[in-house]
C-alpha cells in the first residue's frame, strides 16, 4: 500500500476539523466479552466519524436485539441511539430515515438479528434504499442466549453443546446484492484498517451500504476451524482490492503505477481508490460480484473488501419526493391545511 | 324531472286500499360481486340523499373478487334512523343464485324488483312483483361487451326510479359526482337509466306502498365512510408518516390518504410532499416504521384491522414502554384468527387494551360517529405527543366502509400539542436532561428528537429496563419507580381524553352503555323503549382508560346493560374492572354475528331482562 489512513484524513490529530476530541465520540463502557469483534467495530466506527469530522448529535445509532445490538451503546454517547426489536431494527430505520432527512442513521446488526429473524426487513430495507449504514457484526452464533447457531453458521460445522450444523449458511452480501443493493462490502473485525476505510465510504454513500463484518464471539464460536474466527479470518482473508476512501476536495496525492488503481467517484463528491491485488475485480459490476459470491461460498476463503457499488438507484426520501425539509421540522402551517380547503373537500360528499 | 313523481302517484289510484308509506323503508339489492353494482347502488343512495331524504347505506360483502352474491341496503328513514334493519321491504333481485333465499327473507307485504329472466319459485303472495326486462334494455343501449353487466346494473337504478320517485336530476347529480365530472360516463349511464325509467312507466304499474318524497333533512350533512373521515381527521391533524399494509377492512383508510394527501399537502412552491406514506411488507413493518418516525419527532400513523393488530403487539408494547407517540387506527372485523374479514365486530376491545406482554395499557379512542372519525383523527397525534405514548383509534368495518350521514367535520378548534418537547435552546437554558424523569410530577417526562444539535440532547431508547436518564438498568428499584411513574402517567391520560356522552330520560331507571358504532341502534332502540314505558340513560364509551363520569354513571343506577359486538363481552369486562364493587349491576348484552346492531336486537334484548 502506498499510503497510511493518517496521510490522507489528517487522524493523528488530536481534533478534528469541528474542533471534537476523540473522545467526543465515545460510548459508554463495553459489556461484551473482552476480545469480542464487536469491541473492533465500535472503535472503527467512532474513529471513521472523527476523522470525517462528522457531528455525533447528526447521527442516529440503531439496533434490534443480540450482542451485535447492545454495541450503539458503547460508542457516541452523543448521538441519540435506539435499541428495538429482534429483527425489526429495519423498519424503525426507515420510519426515522423518512421522518428526518438530515441525520445519518448507522445500524448494527447480527447475523441472528438480520439473517434469521430479521431477513424479511432487511430484503425490503435494501429494496427500498433506506439511506443508511447497515452493519451486520457477523459470528455465526447467538451469544446472549449462550451458543446455538445462527443463519450464516457453516454446514457441516460442530459446537460443542449443539451437535452438527446441517444447513447451509445465509449469505448476507448475495442476499443485499439481490435484494439490488448499491454498497456491499465484506470486511473482518480483525482488519481494521480496512473496515475503516470501508466505513467511510458506505457513511458517503447516499443509499442502503451493507457491510457484512466477519466479528469473532470469543465465547461460543473461536475455534480455529469455524469461518467466524480469529485465527481462520487472519489465515484466508483474501482482499479483493486495496481499497481507499478519498473525501470531497481532497486531491488524490498517492502515486500508484498506471492501471494499478481504478477510481470510483461518489454521489457526494468523494472518491473510492481500488488498488488492484493478486486478481482484477471489478465492484462496478453486479453479475461480477454475484459470481465472485458463488464461487466462493465454500472455498476456503474470507473474500473481503468493496463487492459491489452503484450510486444508480435513488435513496428512498428521493423516490418519495419529498421536501428538501426533514418532516419533523415542519410546523403546523405546513402541515395543517386551510380552513377553506376542508369546505371544499367536503362540498364533494354534500 | 319533477313530474316522475306525480306520474307514480296517479299510478297508486288504482289501489287506493293500501296505506302509502313515505319515505320510510329498508331496499336491498342482491348483485353479483364484482359486477359494477356499487356504482348502481350509490347513485341511488347519493340521489336519495340529495332529494333532502335521510339514508344510510350498508354494504354487506363477501371476501372475494368477482362472482359471490353481495348484499347493498339502503335504509330510507323519515325519522332519521340509520341504523341497520333486520327486515327489507323492497328487493331489487339482481342476482340469480341467491334469488329464492332473498326472496324468502323479503318483509312481509315486500315489492320485488326482478331480472325477468328469473323463475319466481317461492309461494309469495303478499309481495308486489315488478319484473325488469333487463336483457331487452341492455341490448337496446348496446354496450362494449366488457360493461354490459354494468349496464345491467344500471337498469335498476331506472326502474326503481321510477317506480319509487327518485328525481332523475338528482341521479344526473349523483353520477357526476361519482365520475368526477366525466361526462362520457355520465351520459351512458343516464342512457341507461332512462330507457329503463320509461320502460318502467309505459309496462308497470304501481302496486305497492311505497314512495319517496323529497325533504329538506339532508341540508348541511355528509353523506360519508368512516375511513374516509378518520383519513381527513389525520390530515388536518398533521400527519406526516403513515405506514400501512393492505387488510380488509382498513384499507380504504389508507387510499383516502392516499388521495387527499396529494391535494392537501403539497409544498407549494417545490411541489414536493410533506408527507410520506409507505405501504409495507406487512404489518409488523408497517408500526415499526412509525414507531421509527413517531421517535424522530414525526407525526406518524399506521391503519389495520385485527390481524395486523395480533402481528402489531410486539411494537405496541416497545412504543408503549420506550414512551413513543404514534397513533394506530383499527378498523375491527370479525375474528378470531381470519374470521369473517368482511364482517364487522367490535372484538378487540380487551386485545388493545392490553397490547403488549408484561404489565401494558393502551390509550383507546372510541368515535361513535363519522364526524368523530374526524374529530379523533386529528385529535389522536394531539394525544400521542402529549402522552408520548401510542393511541389506538378503534372503529369498524361498519363505521369504516358504510356510507352514514354526518354533520360537517369542524375544523380543528385547537392548535397542535407537540407535548413536552426540549430544543437545543431549552437545553442551552435548563443545562441538564433527563429522559424518563418526572420533572412535572404528570408522569409525563421531557423528549428530545434526534439531530437536536446540543451535546446534552441524546439519549438512548430501548425497550430494556432503564433508568431516569435511560441507561440500562436492572435495579428493582429503578424498573418500580418508572413503571409507577408510568401508571402515573396514564392517570393523568384519564383527564386528558373524550368525556363519555350521557343522555338522560326522565324517570329513567335503567343505564345503558353502549361504544362505536352500535350508537345509532342504541337510539332507535331508546325511543322504541320509550313507547313501551321503559326509560333509560345512555351512556357513551369515547376512551379508555375510563373517566370518573362513567363509575358515576354506574353508581347512578340499578341496573345497567352494556351492549356491544363481541362474544365476550369485552367493554362489560374492563367496567367491572374498573368498578368491581358494582360489577353486579353490570349486564351483558352482547350480540357477535357478523352484521351490524340493530334497534330490534337491543330492544329485545332488554325488554327480555326487563320482562317487558
Amino acid at each position: 500500500m502506498a499510503t497510511t489512513v493518517s496521510e490522507i484524513d489528517g487522524s493523528g490529530k488530536n481534533v478534528n476539523k469541528l474542533g471534537l476530541k476523540k473522545s467526543d465520540y465515545k460510548g459508554s463502557p463495553t459489556t461484551l466479552c473482552q476480545g469480542c469483534g464487536h469491541n473492533s467495530i465500535s472503535s472503527q466506527i467512532m474513529a471513521a466519524l472523527f476523522e470525517l469530522s462528522i457531528k455525533p448529535e447528526k447521527i442516529v445509532k440503531l439496533s434490534g436485539i443480540g450482542c451485535s445490538s447492545k454495541s450503539p451503546t458503547y460508542f457516541l454517547n452523543r448521538s441519540h441511539g435506539f435499541n428495538s426489536l429482534h429483527g425489526r431494527m429495519p423498519s424503525i430505520a426507515t420510519g426515522s430515515a423518512l421522518a428526518n432527512r438530515s441525520i445519518k442513521l448507522i445500524g448494527v446488526s447480527g447475523d441472528g438479528d438480520t439473517a434469521s429473524i430479521g431477513i424479511g426487513q432487511f430484503i425490503h430495507l435494501v429494496r427500498r434504499n433506506v439511506p443508511m449504514v447497515y452493519i451486520v457484526e457477523n459470528n455465526g452464533v447467538y451469544g446472549l442466549t449462550k451458543g446455538q447457531f445462527s443463519a450464516t453458521a457453516d454446514k457441516g460445522q460442530v459446537l460443542r453443546k449443539i451437535g452438527v450444523n446441517p444447513f447451509m449458511p445465509v449469505d448476507v452480501c448475495m442476499e443485499a446484492l439481490i435484494a439490488n443493493c448499491g454498497f456491499v462490502a465484506r470486511s473482518f473485525a480483525g482488519d481494521p484498517k480496512q473496515l475503516k476505510q470501508l466505513l467511510k465510504a458506505a457513511l458517503s454513500f447516499q443509499g442502503t451500504a451493507v457491510l457484512d463484518i466477519i466479528s469473532p464471539c470469543v465465547t461460543f464460536n473461536n475455534r480455529g476451524e469455524s469461518t467466524k474466527s480469529y485465527a481462520w479470518g487472519k489465515a484466508h482473508e483474501y482482499p479483493l482490492h486495496d481499497v481507499t476512501w478519498v473525501p470531497m476536495r481532497d486531491e488524490i496525492e498517492i502515486e500508484y503505477q498506471p492501471g494499478e488503481v481504478t477510481e470510483v467517484d461518489m454521489h457526494d463528491g468523494s472518491t473510492l481508490l481500488f488498488k488492484k491485488l493478486e486478481q482484477e475485480y471489478d465492484p462496478t459490476d453486479r453479475m461480477e460480484a454475484l459470481k465472485m459470491l458463488e464461487e466462493t461460498c465454500c472455498g476456503g476463503v474470507l473474500v473481503t473488501g468493496l463487492i459491489f457499488i452503484s450510486e444508480e438507484q435513488p435513496p428512498l426520501p428521493e423516490i418519495e419526493e419529498m421536501v428538501d425539509t426533514p418532516l419533523v421540522h415542519l410546523t403546523e402551517k405546513e402541515l395543517r391545511p386551510s380552513r377553506d380547503s376542508l369546505e371544499q373537500v367536503m362540498e364533494a360528499y354534500r | 324531472m319533477a313530474e316522475s313523481k306525480a306520474s307514480v302517484r296517479e299510478k297508486t289510484d288504482t289501489k287506493k286500499d293500501k296505506e302509502t308509506i313515505v319515505n320510510d323503508f329498508s331496499m336491498v339489492v342482491a348483485t353479483v360481486n364484482g359486477s359494477g353494482s356499487q356504482t348502481s347502488n350509490l347513485a341511488i343512495i347519493r340521489s336519495l340523499f340529495r332529494m333532502g331524504i335521510p339514508v344510510s347505506g350498508k354494504n354487506l360483502f363477501p371476501s372475494n373478487i368477482q362472482g359471490l352474491p353481495t348484499w347493498f341496503t339502503i335504509r330510507v328513514s323519515s325519522e332519521g334512523h340509520t341504523a341497520r334493519r333486520e327486515n327489507n321491504e323492497i328487493l331489487v333481485a339482481m342476482n340469480p343464485t341467491t334469488f329464492s333465499e332473498d326472496l324468502r327473507d323479503l318483509g312481509s307485504e315486500g315489492v320485488c324488483f326482478y331480472d325477468d329472466r328469473f323463475k319466481i319459485t317461492e309461494e309469495r303472495p303478499d309481495v308486489t312483483f315488478y319484473p325488469m326486462p333487463v336483457r331487452e334494455l341492455v341490448k337496446e343501449i348496446n354496450p362494449p361487451t366488457d360493461l354490459r353487466d354494468y349496464i345491467a346494473n344500471m337498469a335498476y337504478v331506472g326502474i326503481v326510479a321510477e317506480m319509487l320517485g327518485i328525481d332523475m336530476d338528482e341521479i344526473r347529480g349523483a353520477l357526476e359526482t361519482h365520475f368526477m365530472g366525466k361526462q362520457s360516463a355520465v351520459d351512458l349511464n343516464m342512457r341507461t337509466i332512462q330507457a329503463a325509467s320509461s320502460s318502467a312507466e309505459e309496462n308497470l304499474i304501481k302496486q305497492d306502498s311505497y314512495y319517496l318524497e323529497r325533504s329538506d333533512q339532508t341540508h348541511d350533512l355528509l353523506l360519508i365512510d368512516g375511513n374516509t373521515a378518520s383519513a381527513l381527521g389525520a390530515i388536518y391533524g398533521g400527519v406526516s408518516f403513515a405506514a400501512w399494509y393492505p387488510i380488509t377492512p382498513a384499507s380504504s383508510l389508507a387510499d383516502a390518504l392516499e388521495q387527499y394527501l396529494p391535494q392537501l399537502r403539497m409544498d407549494e412552491e417545490t411541489g414536493k410532499a410533506t408527507y410520506v406514506v409507505i405501504q409495507a411488507e406487512d404489518e409488523l413493518a408497517a408500526i415499526g416504521m412509525a414507531v421509527g418516525a413517531g421517535w424522530a419527532g414525526a407525526r406518524a400513523m399506521t391503519s389495520t384491522s385485527g390481524p395486523g393488530i395480533s402481528l402489531m403487539a410486539e411494537f405496541a408494547g416497545l412504543a408503549f414502554f420506550a414512551e413513543i407517540p404514534i397513533v394506530v387506527s383499527d378498523v375491527q372485523r370479525m375474528g378470531p384468527s381470519t374470521g369473517l374479514p368482511t364482517r364487522t365486530s367490535q372484538g378487540d376491545i380487551l386485545f388493545v387494551r392490553f397490547l403488549g406482554h408484561g404489565d401494558t395499557n393502551q390509550v383507546m379512542l372510541l368515535p361513535g360517529s363519522i364526524a368523530e372519525c374526524f374529530e379523533f383523527g386529528w385529535q389522536a397525534f394531539d394525544l400521542a405527543e402529549r402522552l408520548q405514548t401510542p393511541i389506538f383509534v378503534l372503529s369498524d368495518l361498519d363505521l369504516g366502509m358504510n356510507l352514514w350521514m354526518s354533520e360537517k367535520f369542524a375544523y380543528p378548534s385547537q392548535s397542535f400539542d407537540r407535548g413536552k418537547i426540549l430544543a437545543a435552546e431549552d437545553l442551552d437554558r435548563i443545562g441538564k436532561f433527563s429522559r424518563y424523569q418526572d420533572v412535572d410530577g404528570d408522569g409525563i417526562t421531557y423528549r428530545t428528537l434526534p439531530g437536536t444539535d446540543h451535546p446534552l440532547a441524546a439519549y438512548f431508547t430501548r425497550g430494556t429496563g432503564h433508568d431516569e436518564n435511560a441507561i440500562y438498568s436492572e435495579k428493582p428499584d429503578d424498573w418500580e419507580m418508572n413503571i409507577e411513574r408510568i401508571w402515573r402517567k396514564l392517570e393523568t391520560a384519564r383527564e386528558m381524553l373524550p368525556r363519555p356522552v350521557i343522555q338522560h330520560t326522565k324517570d329513567a331507571h335503567i343505564g345503558l352503555i353502549g361504544y362505536g358504532s352500535t350508537d345509532p341502534a342504541i337510539q332507535e332502540a331508546l325511543d322504541r323503549l320509550n313507547t313501551k314505558n321503559i326509560s333509560a340513560d345512555y351512556l357513551r364509551i369515547r376512551a379508555v382508560p375510563f373517566v370518573h363520569e362513567i363509575e358515576t354513571f354506574i353508581r347512578e343506577h340499578d341496573v345497567v346493560y352494556v351492549i356491544e359486538m363481541n362474544t365476550d363481552g369485552q367493554m362489560y369486562k374492563l367496567l367491572q374492572l374498573e368498578v368491581p364493587d358494582q360489577a353486579e349491576k353490570l349486564h351483558s348484552l352482547t350480540h357477535n354475528n357478523g352484521l351490524p346492531l340493530s334497534a330490534h336486537w337491543v330492544v329485545e334484548a332488554v325488554l327480555d331482562r326487563e320482562g317487558g
